[in-house]
């Protein structure tokens, strides 16, 4: 069967093979942890420890405060040292709780399995969200609430997002390699939830071991089937995802449960698994730290909390000095002016560049190649967009369907204009979503 | 604090494609046609090519000095120079290719914003103003080589056409029209390398054909239609003119009306009309109509009900 996929896209460089051979290590951390209560789409958690206190390793110490929002854990055991704001990885300050590691990791006593066959709906469901699970892919966005959709029963695919379309990345492709069967266990908890669904494992036809494995382990299940995506950026994006698994397509105002479908990211699965079987709350996170700049380019086993400077040391520091550090891929990474960040549950890959594309790159005139529009995903017009939101026409803006870009970065990738394209269309799209909720 | 890293908003990696190299690949894919101009007219016809690109690119310079901004870099006066001289007959006065060149770069490009912001291809500009201001210098398909008139011509008159000089070359015409075969190769460089697809030349083509086999009065007569294909400058404009990025539409339905629009123009300019510009002036109609076409074709978002199958 050929590979599925969707119109558009591209093929940058993929620098997979620094770290994808790189068997998971654990990493434990040495100096203090930091924990933004703010790791997720929504309201920010509220802190529940002050200064002095003494905490243990799984101990919540921030609170959800609202129905779109998350609670924070401790990842290690220590005293509190500080309630204050602290720099993350996009520049912002966000109040944060930070953690004097006593290298003891004690533990709390973590509740019992669930049995997924006798438990209640809503027992799955509020384990989840106690646990802090949000999605890990990048978006931070609280896994209970995609798993409450109004209609349990319209929803139809379970989708699991094992594309890893970003270059660079290796995180989601070792968790696959080494615990397949947490993950096909975790998707097992999201089935429960909805019995008419089926379920998907969507993984890039780069990752044929993957396909292997998870095909040998799901040959009885009746209910999950492994699916070969073209490897092509961004075939990981949720609506290009759930387009090329499904034939369905979703807009922007559209959440992928209208087309009935989930789609969770695959160390999200994983995460669920541990809270449903280990009763442990989201703390750790795989993140491969990688680029051409990097020593030992490697795939870690991080605790939440731990500091940027720390993976870069275990992973044998700098071989050239960097010019750029992003957080998560190269295509939608965080470009992070400092390495003082803690890792968060969003943060998929550290990546350390000895060159600067970005920089390098000398601006032209837009020679209305159409290169953008070629590769754009979301079918829109980049360059017209662009020249909208430079002239600060909303009008045109919408009407050329502006709000339907997904930032995914194809346009800027190839604009031989070395245009700021993605940019320019989010900035402005921030604009027009910041006058909506006025 | 001197160490800090350098910031920018996603992504943060580009691809190696740049404007300076899209412009040398079609410089290297316009160097058959141009080669072939020069062994098929001698000498001269070099110093044609060489007058209009450094004329062009010396135009550009020195708005460039005036601007303060100097743009040269990007390499398409050269390729704008290498187009006009192209299109011109080797008999042009060399003040004349020169005039043809300055008035394509500075009145067709620079005044109207530099590249990207022409609204007509600055070398068909050049040629169709030294066509209305010199008729005669332009017509003038006499040479050495060749004492009589341009294949086009000889079909108009009823008489026969040796098809095989024709798809080689070895015809009277403007410089770089004459050999299909070096267009061809040319062609098939932009392909090979994606700098253009055959959405536009293929279905001026196809236009082309369906309106000559309907209206040219010999039916779809294949020598005639070959003749046709060949003769003139149709596959120079439909490969290297018609699908020039700033003067054609961007949207993909845009793209196929724009091509159907130039196949319908150059058949009525062909069949009905005299003169020997048919191509020139289509494209630069249909240039005129892009912003129309590029309107009334802007594609449907994903999932908005626009069709986009998966491959």
């Amino acid at each position: 069967m050929a590979s599925l996929t969707f119109k558009g896209g591209i093929h940058p460089y993929d620098g997979k093979d620094l770290s994808k051979d790189k068997p998971i290590r654990e990493v434990l951390p040495k100096g203090d942890l930091v924990y933004p209560v703010s790791q997720h789409i929504g309201a920010p958690a509220t802190p529940i420890v002050k200064k002095g206190d003494h905490v243990l390793c799984g101990q919540k110490i921030a609170e959800a405060s609202g129905f779109v929002s998350s609670p924070v854990y401790a990842t290690v055991s220590g005293f509190v040292k500080a309630v204050e704001p602290r720099r993350v990885v996009t520049g912002d300050s966000v109040m944060s709780i930070v953690i004097e590691n006593d290298d003891k990791y004690e533990e709390v006593e973590y509740p019992p399995a669930i049995d997924i066959n006798k438990a209640s709906r809503e027992e799955i469901i509020e384990r989840i969200k106690e646990a802090g699970i949000v999605g890990m892919g990048g978006a931070g966005f609280p896994t209970f609430i995609k798993l409450s959709p109004k209609e349990p029963d319209k929803i139809d695919y379970v989708i699991v997002n094992c594309a890893e379309c970003e270059p660079y990345l290796t995180s989601d492709y070792r968790r696959m390699l080494e615990e397949p069967e947490k993950l096909i266990n975790g998707l097992k908890v999201s089935l429960r939830l909805f019995p008419k669904a089926q379920g998907i494992l969507a993984v890039e036809d780069n990752k044929k071991d993957c396909v292997d494995i998870l095909k040998k382990l799901t040959k009885d299940e009746t209910r999950i089937s492994v699916k070969t995506l073209k490897t092509k950026y961004p075939q990981g994006a949720e609506r290009q995802l759930v387009f090329a698994t499904t034939g369905r397509q979703i807009n922007c105002s559209m959440l992928p449960a209208d087309v009935g479908c989930v789609v969770n990211n695959v160390d999200t699965v994983v995460a669920i698994y541990h809270a449903i079987f280990e009763g442990k709350p989201l703390m750790e996170r795989i993140v491969t730290v990688t680029g051409d700049a990097i020593k030992n380019p490697c795939n870690f086993k991080v605790r939440i909390g731990t500091n940027y400077h720390e993976l870069i040391e275990e992973a044998g520091g700098f071989r050239v000095k960097p010019e750029k550090i992003v957080s998560g891929g190269p295509m939608m990474g965080f470009g992070i002016f400092d390495l003082d960040v803690p890792t968060t549950k969003t943060a998929s890959a550290l990546l350390a560049l000895s060159k600067d594309d970005v920089s390098a790159a000398q601006e032209t005139a837009c020679i209305k190649c159409g290169r953008c529009s070629e590769v754009c995903p979301g079918r829109v017009l980049p360059n017209k967009l662009m020249m909208a939101a430079i002239h600060d026409d909303e009008e045109t803006f919408l009407k050329l369907n502006g709000m339907e870009c997904c930032e995914c970065g194809c346009c800027s990738f190839v604009c031989p204009a070395k245009k700021p394209l993605t940019q320019t269309i989010k900035s402005m799209r921030k604009m027009q979503l910041a006058k909506k909720k006025k | 604090m001197a160490d800090l890293l350098k910031v920018s908003s996603n992504p943060h990696v580009r691809s190696k494609v740049t404007t300076e190299s899209i412009m040398f690949l079609v410089i290297i894919a316009l160097l058959p046609a141009c080669g072939f101009g020069i062994y098929n007219f001698g000498i001269r016809a070099l110093f044609v090519v060489l007058v209009t690109v450094v004329s062009a690119v010396f135009t550009e310079f020195l708005f460039g000095l005036y601007k303060r901004k100097q743009t040269i870099g990007d390499l398409s006066a050269i390729v704008t120079g290498l187009l006009l001289a192209m299109n011109l007959p080797v008999s042009i006065p060399y003040w004349a290719a020169a005039m043809g060149s300055v008035f394509a770069i500075l009145v067709v490009k620079c005044l109207f914003g530099g590249l990207g912001q022409n609204f007509m291809n600055p070398a068909l500009g050049g040629r169709c103003f030294l066509l209305i201001s010199f008729p005669a210098l332009m017509t003038n398909f006499v040479t050495d080589a060749y004492t009589g008139a341009t294949p086009l011509a000889a079909l108009k008159a009823g008489e026969e056409v040796n098809l095989l000089d024709m798809v080689i070359g070895r015809t009277a015409g403007t410089i770089g029209e004459t050999s299909t075969v070096a267009i061809l190769i040319g062609a098939c460089i932009l392909l090979l390398f994606g700098i253009i697809d055959l959405k536009i030349p293929g279905t001026y083509l196809v236009t082309f054909v369906l309106f000559v086999g309907i209206f040219g009065g010999h039916g779809f007569d294949l020598p005639y239609l070959t003749a046709q294909l060949c003769g003139g400058g149709l596959m120079l404009g439909a490969f290297f003119m018609a699908t020039d990025y700033v003067t054609r539409p961007i949207t993909v339905g845009g793209q196929y009306l724009f091509g159907a629009f130039l196949g319908i123009m150059t058949g009525i300019f062909r069949v009905f009309g005299a003169g020997a510009e048919g191509v020139s002036y289509a494209i630069i109609l249909g240039n005129l109509l892009v912003p129309l076409m590029e309107k009334v074709t802007i594609p449907k978002a994903f999932g908005r009900g626009g069709k986009s199958h998966a491959k």
